[in-house]
């Protein structure tokens, strides 16, 4: 094999003749860090496309697939600049690599920001080197041919040659350095409705997830946790257990006992016959009680300040009217419907792990800790992931599976049960929110006074960073509001506890938007002004989320008559990246919540792939509501109460609203969509409750309104 | 041990395993028919859906005792002569799933619905579904594929 780089960002690697055109790229800032490397193998490319002779295009896939669509939106983009024709476009999944691949971190909806340029410059780079082929072929000014559908055709003469064809000698073509992009108006795949290509395989039961995996000699694992945060095993008697017909092994890690069986049912009954002793630890008086208290308490402290303008305190002994509200948030599971798994084999000179992650890179580095081994002799291979929502950002689950099959000495299928998912969830932390607003004798919002007191992710992980008290990103959406109020407090008071937490689809702009869109609902009302008006008048700083709240009124007939009962709500927010704005339609029966319509304007730059952003929009509500309308997560004696869908239920199809989606093309650069469509929707619902009822909410959840 | 025969997927099959054994793990670690889920455990969420003599059954909450003689149907016996359920093309046209990890599921609840009522309503669908759970969102199109799949003649 023979590679050759140009001197900016591009390899193009020579299989030899029949091997068909193979490009891999590094396209983002850093490439000229990699390039500076003497030898090959330290060239870093993270897109590889590869045209083989029967013009099959493959493109591998570096971001985890959990329905988000990376194996559906990266082929799409390589394609619509290579001028490739869809029906011979396949994927592979990228095992983890940082030094292949990049980043591979698949959270904070950047994955169509992060590709997007290195995508269509891979394809355009490609396009033109198919395209100098031929003209060299045929002997003819490039100029006169253009690539359509997997060929290209001379203009004048009409002849055409298949990228197949010409897959060979464009590997020999000198690569171009900067290849034409499309005009995205010319765009004929991107912002069309795209089938996802890993549909037929979730229809028919051959899409294989993290626990559908197995290897030879596989053992299937159980593990046995202190249901108590913090504590451990004090002694333990595996007699009975291994008295289970088909168990085959027990072993301890460091936080718990785990089974090893022929099959995942030998494996849970030998870990119910499991006699442990648990040290509960320093955590078994912990409640949801005691948590509430402390939040309470902390309430008074006066917190860090995160942002200030004007004189707040003066705004609201001058305003005319103001109001005070305190607004409470649970703490929620993320609970995706593949419970956490990982299958690992961890041998001397090597581990091999398979694993439905978010954090491949963060699953190698993870093994390569605990075994010893270099990030070069462990591979992790990435699965479908059923469901991340936050929760596989972390990989505890992974650093499980290897301790036991480095324990055992056989690969290892690790499955927790429901139980042990809900039980030992990376939580959305609980928040409270202390809010204080002023208007004036002109319906005009004065004096915004924001408190979040709630848990820091980071702060509760690494303290050392946090020493002064301060993450901003437990603020995001509760500073930079789109708003422009003259005089504004928004402060911060860190209210960390044992309970484990983690990043929940939109993290914590899904908590700040819920209180910040309710109570600018709060002062609208008070302010005697429409809440669509009210919003619109301080938007000028924000013209692209004021643009979507003019087209959400006017999509969702937003100044139409209801029918007695019905009420309407409208929320928006604008996070990684994007922006949105939804109007809810409710009816509140016997206190029963109905949702019927959620209508959604969203600006992400370029609705890149309509399907798959629907979805995530739809995909998003549900999350949202669920979490507002179903359950929460609540503790006692230092544990989860909660532990199945019996206990923490799931909205279901006969609660689902119609949802419709509106995609605003501003062309500005790309957001996210993975996440910013949550936020809104849950205040848009409360907004519209108080509309249909009079009824404020300002503590979720709401399984019925009293 | 016991030894239970049955027939999977029109294929006649004798497993040895405990009496206790639900019948998902069966058909999971016996017989290498991952394509039924485990999500709960206890029936409550629908991920592992098959039919046993044509009704819809949690396989996760059914002993493989109780199976003795019966005919039970998976996802993966869906295809007949290689040509995939009207239910599962429906799903296809409207590109359902979106993580896909309860689809299985709520397409066998959806094929044991359509034999039931061929043209199902809403009501009907939100009934025959109410304990598939889905946390993706992908509860629109399930109903729209429905429908569609109705129109397919889904009870074929």
């Amino acid at each position: 094999m023979t590679i050759s780089v140009n001197r900016r960002d591009f390899m193009k690697i020579a299989g030899g003749a029949g091997a068909g055109l193979v490009l891999a790229f590094y396209l983002p800032s850093k490439a000229r860090e990699f390039l500076s490397k003497p030898t090959d193998e330290g060239f870093a490319p993270n897109v590889w496309l590869s045209i083989d002779l029967g013009g099959r295009v493959t493109i591998t896939v570096a971001k985890s697939e959990m329905g988000q669509g990376p194996r559906t939106y990266f082929p799409m983009i390589v394609a619509e600049e290579l001028e490739a024709d869809w029906k011979l476009i396949r994927t592979q999944q990228a095992d983890a690599d940082p030094t292949k691949y990049g980043n591979q971190h698949t959270g904070g909806s950047t994955g169509v920001r992060t590709s997007w340029d290195k995508l269509r410059k891979a394809g355009a780079t490609a396009r033109e080197m198919l395209i100098s082929a031929a003209a060299a072929r045929w002997n003819v000014d490039r100029s006169t041919c253009y690539a359509e559908q997997g060929t290209v055709i001379h203009r004048p003469t009409k002849r055409s040659l298949s990228y197949g064809d010409l897959a060979d000698d464009a590997s020999k073509v000198p690569v171009p350095e900067n290849p034409p992009l499309k005009d995205p108006k010319d765009f004929k795949i991107v912002g069309t409705w795209v089938p996802q290509l890993e549909t037929p395989d979730r229809s028919t039961g051959k899409a294989m997830f993290g626990n559908d995996i197995k290897v030879p000699g596989m053992l299937y694992a159980s593990l046995a946790r202190c249901p108590v945060f913090g504590g451990n095993v004090a002694h333990y008697d595996a007699t009975k257990a291994k008295a289970v017909p088909g168990v085959r092994n027990v072993v301890q890690i460091d936080n718990g006992i785990a089974v090893l069986a022929d099959s995942t049912w030998a494996a849970m009954q030998g870990r119910q016959a499991l006699d442990i002793t648990w040290d509960k630890g320093p955590n078994a008086a912990l409640s949801s009680d005691t948590i509430r208290k402390m939040f309470e308490e902390y309430a008074s402290k006066d917190g860090v300040v995160a942002e200030t303008e004007g004189d707040v305190e003066k705004a609201f002994a001058n305003g005319s009217k103001t109001v005070d509200a305190v607004y409470e948030l649970p703490y929620v599971s993320h609970s995706p419907m593949e419970p956490m798994d990982c299958l690992a084999d961890v041998r001397a000179d090597r581990c091999e792990i398979w694993v439905p992650s978010q954090s491949p890179q963060g699953a190698q580095d993870i093994a390569s800790r605990i075994t010893g081994l270099s990030m070069a002799n462990v591979t992790v291979h990435v699965t479908l992931l059923g469901g991340g929502f936050g929760r596989r950002l972390d990989n505890d689950y992974v650093e499980e599976a290897v301790k036991i099959s480095q324990a055992a000495g056989a690969p290892v299928q690790l499955l927790w049960t429901r139980e042990d998912d809900m039980m030992h969830d990376m939580y959305r932390p609980a928040s409270r929110h202390i809010v204080r607003g002023a208007v004036d004798n002109s319906g005009n919002l004065v004096g915004w006074s924001y408190k979040m007191v709630g848990p820091s992710i980071s702060g509760q992980r690494n303290p050392e960073n946090h020493r002064d008290g301060m993450d901003r990103s437990a603020l995001s959406a509760a500073v930079d509001l789109p708003y422009s109020v003259p005089n504004l407090l928004v402060r911060y008071v860190m209210a960390n506890t044992a309970v484990p937490i983690g990043a929940w689809r939109s993290v914590y702009a899904s908590q700040n938007v819920f209180v910040v869109e309710s109570f600018i609902d709060e002062l609208a009302h008070k302010a005697g002004k429409d809440p669509v008006e009210f919003r619109l008048r301080m938007m000028d700083k924000s013209p692209r989320l004021k643009k979507l709240v003019e087209v959400v009124a006017e999509k969702s007939g937003w100044k139409k008559q209801l029918p007695k009962g019905v009420g309407r709500g409208i929320a928006c927010s604008s996070c990684f990246g994007s922006h949105v704005a939804e109007v809810a339609e409710v009816s509140v029966e016997d206190g029963v919540i109905n949702v019927h319509r959620v209508v959604v304007a969203v600006d992400c730059g370029i609705g890149v792939a309509p399907n798959t952003l629907e979805a995530q929009v739809e995909g998003a509500v549900v999350l949202a509501l669920t979490a507002a309308l179903k359950g929460e997560i609540t503790f006692e004696n230092g544990q989860t109460k909660q532990s199945n869908f019996d206990a923490y239920p799931l909205m279901t199809i006969g609660e689902m609203p119609n949802v419709e989606v509106h995609i605003v093309n501003s062309y500005e650069p790309l957001g996210g969509i993975g996440e910013p469509a949550l936020p809104p929707a849950a205040p848009a619902v409360f907004n519209a409750v108080f509309s249909a009822t009079g009824k404020r909410v300002r503590r979720l959840p709401v399984t019925r309104l009293a | 041990m016991a030894s239970v025969s049955l027939t999977v997927n029109g294929k006649k099959q004798t497993v040895n395993v405990q009496p206790d054994t639900p019948l998902l793990w069966v058909l999971r670690d016996t017989l290498g028919l991952t394509g039924t889920k485990y999500g709960c455990g206890i029936g409550a969420c629908g991920s592992c859906t098959v039919h046993i003599d044509g009704e819809p059954t949690r396989s996760c909450a059914t002993p493989i005792l109780s199976c003795e003689g019966k005919s039970v149907l998976t996802i993966e016996g869906l295809e007949h002569d290689g040509h995939l359920h009207p239910v599962q093309e429906a799903w296809i046209e409207e590109d359902v799933p979106q993580c896909g990890y309860c689809q299985s599921g709520m397409i066998m609840s959806a094929v044991a619905l359509l034999k039931q009522k061929k043209n199902p309503t809403d009501a009907d669908i939100n009934d025959a579904l109410s304990a598939n759970l889905c946390r993706c969102g992908t509860y629109n199109r399930v109903r729209k594929a429905i429908h569609l799949a109705a129109k397919k003649g889904g009870a074929l």
